[in-house]
């Protein structure tokens, strides 16, 4: 059940980097532009985003729990560690580099281009790498 | 040069914000690409392993289903130079996992959600990103 939920849900993500543009590298590298070529078209796909799962959050603010059971897992932490600047500094770095994030370059996967080919596979040996170096993975939260 | 296009990006991003709002309601988790993705290599440990499964293979799948319901093609200017993309990839892999998060987990739902540490890495992946391109097309 949670498995067919779960890829319903994953295709809707992925259908919205598509339509959004954000499943194009050079849409995102033109966003990323400032001085050159910009597409400011990313500022609006972050927009619509924010705006409706915001509007999903207060409605699950006034819920006690989920609609299929289980509990709310929210990330609770608000200190600011060098490892909430240093993660996101190095992955920036790759972002304008490659112009893929992981949600985009799993969808670019299965289109077989060289540079997906290339860059899933070693996203996901830098991912392990981190979460092994993180105690085992039993610190790493999702934000 | 693309194309500036707010409609289908603002309806796009909608699309976006509805998973991340159902993921919650339904499943009462948060849709961090970066972080469902790494909890799927090994060690695998911990419950809504199949749900993150689902998840993953759905953004896989996105793109043939998009192609097999609208008829249009899914247009994706990458790279090809190899090592480039390999460096880019450990650099994303590595630093979503280690800030604990990526455009959707830290930008889309933590910034939903007004989380300061959110706004934190968001600002700093901006910022190295802006940089990194401005580096690569106007300094090299």
């Amino acid at each position: 059940m949670s498995f067919i939920v779960n890829l319903v849900i994953g295709l809707i993500f992925g259908a919205g980097l598509i339509l959004s543009g954000m499943a194009n590298p050079a849409k995102v590298q033109n966003f990323l532009d400032l001085f050159g070529t910009w597409d400011p078209s990313l500022a609006f796909v972050m927009g619509g985003a924010v705006l409706v799962a915001a509007l999903g959050y207060r409605i699950a603010a006034g819920r006690s729990a989920p609609l299929l059971g289980g509990a709310f897992q929210i990330p609770n932490r608000t200190d600011i560690d060098t490892r909430v600047i240093v993660g996101p500094a190095l992955f920036g770095i790759g972002w304008g580099l490659g112009g893929f994030c992981p949600g985009p370059a799993l969808t670019a996967l299965g289109l077989g281009t060289t540079g997906a080919l290339a860059f899933v596979p070693a996203m996901l040996i830098g991912m392990w790498a981190a979460r092994t170096l993180a105690e085992g993975g039993l610190t790493t939260r999702p934000a | 040069m693309t194309e500036f296009t707010p409609i289908a990006s603002l309806l796009g991003g909608a699309l976006i914000g509805l998973s991340a709002a159902l993921l919650l309601l339904l499943e009462g988790r948060i849709a961090g690409i970066s972080g469902i993705a790494s909890r799927l290599l090994p060690p695998l440990k911990g419950p809504g392993l199949s749900g993150r499964a689902g998840f993953v293979l759905g953004l896989v799948a996105a793109p043939f289903a998009w192609m097999a319901a609208t008829g249009a093609e899914v247009v994706q200017t990458v790279s090809a130079n190899v090592p480039l993309m390999i460096v880019a990839g450990l650099l994303v892999g590595f630093g979503s996992v280690w800030g604990n998060g990526c455009t959707s987990g830290h930008g889309v739902c933590g910034l939903s959600r007004l989380s300061v540490r959110s706004m934190v890495a968001t600002g700093v992946f901006m910022a190295t990103g802006f940089l990194t391109v401005f580096v690569i097309r106007h300094m090299l």
